[in-house]
Parts: C-alpha cells; structure tokens; sequence
C-alpha cells in the first residue's frame, strides 16, 4: 500500500466504484436511491423493443416513416422515448441496394432511449476498427452474408450523431399488425448486423 | 397507440436478449453514478464522452489484459471529477484500499445493495 499509484493499477474496480460511490454520496452528490433508479431503469424498461415500435410503425405508415427518417429524435419522442443519448437520433433506411450498419470508433455511442445500452461486442475493440475496415467480412463473421451488388454503408456514431437503421420489412409479413412486427425486429438488425426475418 | 410490452420476442428487454445489461453488480453502479452526476448538472456527457474516449484510447495503445469496458468507464469517470476537483483520487485510493482490506462478510455496508463483495470471491 507505500505506493498508491500502484495499488490503484491493482485494485479491482468494484472495490475503486464502491469507494468512489462512498465519496460522492459524502458530498450529497448522488443518492443510492437514485442510483439504484437509473440501473433499474436501463435493465427494465429502456431497450430495443422501443425501437422495434418505431420500426414497425414505420413500416406500417408511411407519414410516420418519412418523419422518422426526417427528424429521429422528434419521431422518436412522438412514441414516448428519450432520454440521455436520445437528442440526435438519425434514421437510415436499409433496401434492396444499400445496407446500413452502425459503429462507434472511439467509443460506445448508442441510441439509449429506442435500443437501451449497447451490447458487449459492440464495445469491443475489434467490432470499433473492424467494422470500418472490413465491414463485410466482419457482417459475414456475424452471420449476415450480402450480396456484392449491395451498397455498404457505415455509420460512425458520435456526440453529434446517434444512428439507427430502419431495416427492410420482410416478405411474408402482410397480415401481421403493427405490434406483431415490432416483435420481429432485433436490436441486432437496428444496430445493421442483422435483417430482420419473418420468424 | 398501446403496445403491450414485448416480454418473450427477440425485441424483449435487454436482459432477455440473452445478455445482461451489466455483467456485474459495479458496473451497474459505475454507470449509475456517470448519469446521475450528468443529470444533476455535474458535466455534460459529451464532457464525460470525452473522458471515457481518453480512457479507452489509453487502454488500446497499451492494452493490458483481456479488454473491460465498464473498467474504462470507471476510469473515465474517475478522471472527470478528478479534473472537476469534486473527488481527489488519492481519496478513492484510500478507502477501496481500506474496503479491499475487509475481512470476508464485512462488506455489506449498504445492506440489501450488495454490490463489491461477490467480486471479490468472499464466501459465506
């Protein structure tokens, strides 16, 4: 312990959080309470099924589509979700010739309120480089094969941006209501490494 | 418009998906503490985004072990109230030095929280 740049390298972060967490409840900074509130919040209530409802209202209303792909945050709102990392959600709209997949190189930026917080391999360092380098074999790597004909486009996330990607509607889904095709949709296909199937 | 909430479909919450939201109990508290401090005004999370884009640039140019993200999420949020001069890190070295030292079954500080202990492979 006679060296604290060295016990800091050593001790494990759960330990550094709890005393961190210690020190600013000290200073009236934060409340456990209103801790516990923010991790119940994104465990429970805010994930992909919220974008999963902005998808299939937008493939089942075209006005609601147009608006999405216009302003995401403002349509997105119109549903009842924002929230941190919610103020500049744009929509990108996959088709038979373009496909959208979205990364964020220096870090883990993410639209929070419509997909939750993001995964572990999109935080990884491999997914952050690789995804701009070699999207399509790294897309093929994660099980979406696309045809050389299909323009690739990537997304880098930042504090400006936030990307969503409005995926194709697939075939076979006619009858299905609004709420049956939000079950369909995936965060994986809402990230772009996926299309949504008819089940 | 009222859709039911989607509890069994691939769109079901995230800790459905076949992947928990948090991995362990700290990380849900780190990530806690970097909202509520942007909540209540402390720094903006551009602010923190920058930090936490520094602290994952330090790892990736020497990385050190297998990659965690929610570690450099608390690094990040270590420096950004270091340089906020709110906490003094040598204050966070001291106490989780003093937490790390407790006898097994001393930790539940909180009570019902039960966040630190597990991690550190105390037993019952």
């Amino acid at each position: 312990m006679a060296d604290p740049t060295n016990t800091k390298d050593r001790l494990a972060p759960a330990v550094r959080a709890e005393a961190l967490e210690s020190l600013l409840a000290e200073r009236g900074l934060i409340k456990s309470e209103v801790l516990d509130g923010f991790i119940n919040r994104f465990v429970n209530d805010v994930g992909p099924m919220n974008g999963a409802k902005a998808v299939a209202k937008a493939w089942t209303d075209s006005d609601y589509r147009e608006h999405l792909l216009a302003d995401g945050t403002g349509a997105i709102k119109e549903l009842g979700f924002a929230g941190p990392q919610g103020e500049h959600i744009v929509v990108v709209e996959n088709s038979d010739d373009v496909h959208n997949v979205v990364v964020c190189t220096l870090c883990s930026c993410y639209p929070w309120p419509v997909l939750g917080l993001p995964p572990e391999w999109y935080k990884d360092p491999a997914y952050r480089s690789r995804m701009v380098r070699e999207p399509r074999t790294l897309l093929s790597e994660m099980g979406l094969d696309l045809d050389d004909s299909v323009d690739v486009r990537v997304w880098d996330s930042s504090a400006e941006n936030r990307y969503l990607v409005l995926p194709q509607r697939p075939d076979g889904t006619d009858d299905l209501s609004e709420e049956e095709l939000a079950a369909l949709v995936t965060r994986d296909a809402m990230v772009g490494v996926a299309k949504v199937s008819a089940g | 418009m009222a859709l039911t909430l989607d509890i069994d479909g691939p769109a079901a919450p995230p800790r459905l998906n076949g992947e928990l939201v948090f991995d362990e109990p700290w990380e849900g508290r780190s990530f806690a503490m970097a909202a509520a401090l942007a909540e209540g005004g402390l720094f903006t999370w551009d602010e923190f985004r920058d930090h936490l884009i520094a602290a994952i640039g330090r790892w990736e140019s020497n990385p050190m072990g297998q990659y965690r993200y929610y570690e450099r999420w608390q690094e990040a949020l270590e420096s950004i109230v270091e340089e906020l001069e709110i906490v003094a890190l040598p204050e966070v070295d001291e106490l989780a030095a003093a937490y790390a030292a407790r006898p097994p079954g001393h930790d539940h500080r909180h009570g019902d929280h039960h966040h630190g202990p597990d991690e550190r492979g105390h037993s019952h």
